[in-house]
Parts: structure tokens; sequence; C-alpha cells
């Protein structure tokens, strides 16, 4: 009796283990300090700098107001460059899906020697996009490279002056660059379909490509939505990839590779940064329609 | 007409380090026209693997499936014209009730209007005309077990394999809804395999029964035959409730069932085997008497189970010792090493 009473006093008087909200708090704080601090900041500093007339020879802050955006946006680069980063990402995205369903089979597919295969796919995504860019762009480009000598005997003597040719090598590297994520995402996706659902279908008389559009793709579809999602907003915010296939001094064809142009080699801060600012809406708005998409079929599962 | 014939299935599968798993030893089965066959065994037996071998989800090792006199083997699954529900009931989660009903039948190429006609007659069968607009999310479990049985035999398939179709209805309604069943099955006229490891529903359910443990089939027969003759101890004691009792004597086990061991005045002289049976415990369960003790001078001192109905009112109490007997035609002999019915030997008393 006395030591049921002692318990509950001891209980009463509560360790730091039994105060739930306090624990909610402190175990949020460090993810709050890390969103705070690498994604509020900077995000507000960018806002700030797009709000002033900062270069890099005068970085002395002088708030200018919204008229630089009023510049930014009748400068005829600053649409062209629009252009270019809907065409990139869009495409992308439609091809990085595509051929990441096709990687994710592999990846799920019982064959032999598959424990090399698997690294082998993931390869292109572990690379540093500079770097791959610059492998990209010595193979179309160099004299003495294969993709050089058949674009010169095609009769396109530099491509760099030809928006489809740029804008479809960029999209190529992305594609290249992004496949392997995706096919990561969506494998997951698969591999949550469960089997006796597939089953079914193979017993209520489903052939391949009906079991494929009317079950695995449908139940596949959240995974799709954020293999498509990242990869929208991994094309829409990359500067590198853009940035050294076209070189410095080329004109920049994405909108992130204009930002770095204009800001970073231009010494125009105040206005790479509304540039950037401007092409923030671009990765938000997808990331709203896709998870508005995504969500549905997501709880019907459930 | 035979419906389903197997002949001695193999199903051999590799599990963790190259260790080889024999999920079927040589099945011999076969199911007639409108029959009912439960297959009843413990869990690991290999009745999953059985239908799944039969649907065509699994290739045997060795071994033949026949369905309507053709040799199915190598052919999938949907060439075979069988239904299939399982514990999960597998519904398609983006489709409607009437959706996942006329899948079926949209891979067969059914017309639109077909379809729908034999998507509602599936539907009224089963009680569930109402839900064929909802998704299976929105659904009860026994809803969903409905609309699994309807996607199931929506097509009128030569055989309907059904695994633990009564997995997660409550126990108070499962009599009806075997019952259910039953009758919808002798409606259709189809011949339908039932897994289970409860044997009061294998009993219940089935025409026949079919027992399989570890791979092998230990009995098939009706549900009187594996009650009155069990082959071995396994079938014995799987079938009943409480189980069989078994006592050893020298190399038998003698094997009485609670029911038939019974105060010594309540057994007719002639032939029985009598026993002192000394009381530990009594249960009552609805108007039945479960009387826990041991007996002995038959055989070794043995715990054994009397099941006394209501209608023996001896009166009884723990710790008493007193003479109970079984009638001689119900007492049945088993080889104590190896399980095995054995020709009868003399008790005496």
């Amino acid at each position: 009796m006395s030591r049921v009473a002692a318990n509950t006093a001891s209980r009463r008087r509560g360790g730091l283990a039994d105060r739930e909200g306090l624990l909610t708090w402190l175990f949020l704080l460090p993810s709050v300090v890390y969103l705070a601090a690498l994604v509020l900041v900077p995000l507000a500093l960018a806002i700030a700098l797009a709000l002033s007339g900062v270069t890099a020879a005068a970085p002395a802050y002088r708030f200018t107001g919204v008229r630089r955006f009023g510049s930014v946006l009748s400068d005829g680069a600053f649409w062209r460059a629009l252009t270019g980063t809907l065409v990139v990402a869009g495409v992308s995205t439609v091809l990085v899906v595509l051929c990441g369903q096709v990687l994710a089979h592999v990846l799920l597919a019982r064959f032999r020697g598959r424990w090399l295969v698997r690294p082998l796919v993931l390869l292109p995504w572990t690379t540093p996009a500079a770097l791959s860019a610059t492998s990209w762009r010595w193979l179309l480009d160099s004299a003495h490279s294969p993709a050089g000598r058949l674009l010169r005997a095609a009769g396109v003597a530099s491509w760099h002056e030809r928006p489809a040719m740029v804008l479809g090598t960029i999209v190529a590297v992305q594609v290249w660059r992004l496949t392997p994520l995706a096919a990561v995402v969506m494998a997951a996706g698969l591999t949550a379909i469960p089997r006796d659902v597939r089953d079914a279908a193979r017993v209520d008389g489903a052939g391949a490509v009906r079991r494929a559009v009317e079950v695995v793709i449908p139940l596949a579809l959240p995974s799709i939505a954020v293999a498509a999602l990242l990869t929208a907003i991994l094309t829409c915010a990359d500067a590198a990839v853009a940035a050294v296939l076209t070189g410095p001094g080329g004109s920049p064809w994405t909108l992130a590779a204009l930002a770095y142009a204009r800001g970073i080699e231009g010494g125009a801060l105040g206005r790479g940064a509304a540039i950037a600012v401007l092409l923030l809406p671009l990765p938000l708005a997808g990331a709203a329609v896709l998870l508005r998409a995504g969500r549905s079929p997501a709880e019907e599962a459930a | 007409m035979r419906v389903l014939e197997t002949r001695g299935l193999v199903k051999v599968y590799e599990g963790r380090r190259k260790q080889h798993v024999r999920a079927l030893d040589g099945v011999d089965l076969t199911t007639e026209q409108g029959e009912c066959l439960a297959l009843l065994g413990p869990a690991g037996a290999g009745k999953t693997t059985l239908l799944r071998t039969i649907a065509g989800l699994e290739s045997p090792t060795l071994g033949e499936v026949h369905l309507g006199g053709h040799l199915m083997n190598g052919l999938p699954p949907r060439a075979r014209r069988v239904g299939l529900v399982v514990p999960s009931h597998a519904l398609y989660p983006h489709k409607s009730v009437r959706g996942n009903i006329e899948f079926p039948l949209k891979a067969e190429h059914v017309p639109r209007a077909m379809r729908e006609r034999k998507a509602r007659w599936a539907a009224d069968l089963l009680g569930i005309p109402d839900l064929l607009g909802r998704r299976p999310g929105r659904l009860s479990a026994d809803e969903r077990r409905r609309v699994a049985l309807a996607r199931a035999l929506v097509r009128e398939p030569a055989v309907l394999l059904l695994d633990e179709p009564l997995a997660g209805v409550d126990p108070r309604s499962r009599a009806a809804a075997r019952d259910e069943l039953r009758s919808l099955q002798r409606r259709l006229g189809t011949a339908m395999i039932c897994v289970t490891h409860d044997q009061a529903e294998a009993t219940g359910l089935g025409d026949r029964v079919a027992v399989l443990d570890a791979g092998r089939l230990r009995q098939v027969g009706t549900p009187q035959d594996l009650y009155d003759e069990p082959v071995d101890t396994f079938v014995a004691t799987l079938i009943g409730t409480p189980p069989m009792n078994l006592v050893p004597r020298g190399d038998r086990l003698i094997g009485f069932r609670p029911e038939h061991l019974l105060p010594a005045e309540e057994v007719p002289p002639d032939g029985r085997v009598t026993m002192p049976l000394r009381v530990d415990r009594i249960e009552h369960l609805s108007g039945d008497r479960h009387v826990y003790g041991r007996v002995t001078r038959i055989g070794r001192e043995t715990r054994v189970i009397a099941r006394l109905p209501a209608t023996v009112t001896t009166p009884l109490a723990g710790g008493e010792t007193r003479e109970f007997a079984v009638p001689g035609d119900r007492v049945r002999f088993f080889d104590a090493e190896y399980g095995n019915r054995t020709a009868p030997v003399r008790i005496g008393g």
C-alpha cells in the first residue's frame, strides 16, 4: 500500500520524460533551428538583396524598393530564360518519370548480377552536377569527341547558338542526372503495392498491360508524383548544368543560370537576387499542385 | 464430374541459406462439381501454397494440376477460370466496389452493358447492391469480404478458392456466415475449396475435409469419417473440441473422445472399457460439464477430459475418484511411436 503511494507521489513530481509538451518542443527545436538558419534567413537575405542596389563593386546596402523587379521584367533575357526554364523543367520531368519507371523495374527485378547493376544505376546521381556537365560539354563540344564530329557531320557547326540544341542538351544532362533519384523514389512506391493485390489482378484475368495501367500505375501514383515534384524543383533551381554547358560569356538559357550570370559573374548582386526571387514561385507552384494531386490516391489506399 | 484434380504436387522453395523447404510433398486431391472441400491444417502446413498452385500463382516443382480435365501446368492464372479470395481480400483500393467487381469481366472484354448486369447480379447475390458506388477504404471488414467474394464469382469460375473465407468475421456471426456461404455455393453449383485452420469451421463447412500437415495429406473424408475413424493421432487430436484423449499403454495409445467418457453407470455394460477417474476440476460450458482429471488402470496415468452432456446429472466434485467407462466400439488404437491407427488390443475390465 505504502509503496503504491510512494510511486504515485514520485510520478506527480514528474521527471523530464513525463512532460510531453516540453519534450515535443525539445525534439522539434533542432529542425526549427535548421529551417530558420538554412532556409528562412537566406530567403530573407535574398529578398533584401533584391530590394537593393548592391553590386560587387559597391557592397554598401542601398534600399531601392521594387524598382529592380521592373527592370528585370523588362529585360528580354529574363523572358527567354523563363521560357527556357519552363521547357527544360517540363520536358525533363516527363522524361525522368518515364525513364525512372523503367529503371525502377530494373532495380526491383531479380536477376543474376544485380549487385553490380544497382550501384551503376545510381552512379549519375552521385556525381556532382558541375562535374558531369563539364564532361558532357567536352563530349559534345571538343573537336575530337564523337558527338562533336557527328554534329559537325550533320552540318551543325556551333550548337551554342541554336536554342533547340541548347535546351535539348540541358534536358539530356538533367534527365541523365536525375533519373536515378526518381527511379529510387518510384521503386519504393512500387514495393509498397501489396503482393496480394497484384496477384488478384493476375487471377482476375488481367494481362500485363491491363495490370500496369489499371492497377500498378494508379497505386504507384503518389510515388510518381513525388518523383516528378523532385525533378521539377531540382531542374528549376539548378544553375550548374545550364551555366557550365553554355559556359561563361555564353547566353544563359535558364533563370537560375541567368541569376548566376548576372549576380555572381556580372557582379550585380541585387539584380541576380531579384531574378532568383522571381524564380521562386515556379517550384513552389509545382510543389503545391503535385502534393495536391498525390494526396487523393494515397489517402484512399490507406 | 471431376472439376479439379492434382496429381503428386510437390513445391520446393529455396529458403534462407540455400535450405530447401518442401511446402507441398506429393498432394493428390480431387473435387467434384458442386462440392465444398475444406482444407484443414495448422499454420505452415502448405494450405495457402496449394491454393496458389491451383490458381497458377505458383508453379509446382513436380506434379500436375488438372482443371475440367485439362492439364493446367504452365498456363497463367488468367487461363484457368478460378476465383480466389485471400484473407486480406486484396481489393483494388483506387476502384469503386463496382469497378472491383467488374474488373475480371473487363479483362475478358465483356461488353459494358453485360458487365453492369453481371456486377449487379453478383452484388445482389451477396447482399451488397447499395455499396456499388463506394470505395473499399470506406467498407467494414464484412463488406470487404462480400466484395471480394462477388469479384471472385462474377465470371462464374469452375472452382472457387477461398483462403480463410471467414477470417475477421466475429465469432457470434460465424455460423450464420458459414450457412450463407454454403447456400450461396449450392445455388451456384460451383466447386469450392476453403482453406481454414479451424477444425470446427472445416467440419461445419466442408462436404469433405482434407487434413494437410507439413505438405502431406493426412486424411481426406467426410467430417463424420474424420471424427469416427481418424487415421492417426494427428487427425484424432485435430478434429473435435476438446480433442481425443490418448492414454499410453505399452507400445499403443488408447484413444477415446471426451464425449464418450461417461460415468460407468451411464454406459451399457457389455463391451465397455472402465477406468477410475480422479476429478481435478469441472468446467460448465453451455450446459455440458467438462471434467478434467486423471485416469489409471487401462494404461499409464494420464490427464484426460470427459464431456458430460446436460442429460447426465451424476453429481461430481473435485478430488473425488469415480468409475468412468467408454463404449467398446468407441475406443481407437494408435501406434505409440508413429501415431498411425492399429488393430485393437484387449484391455480387459
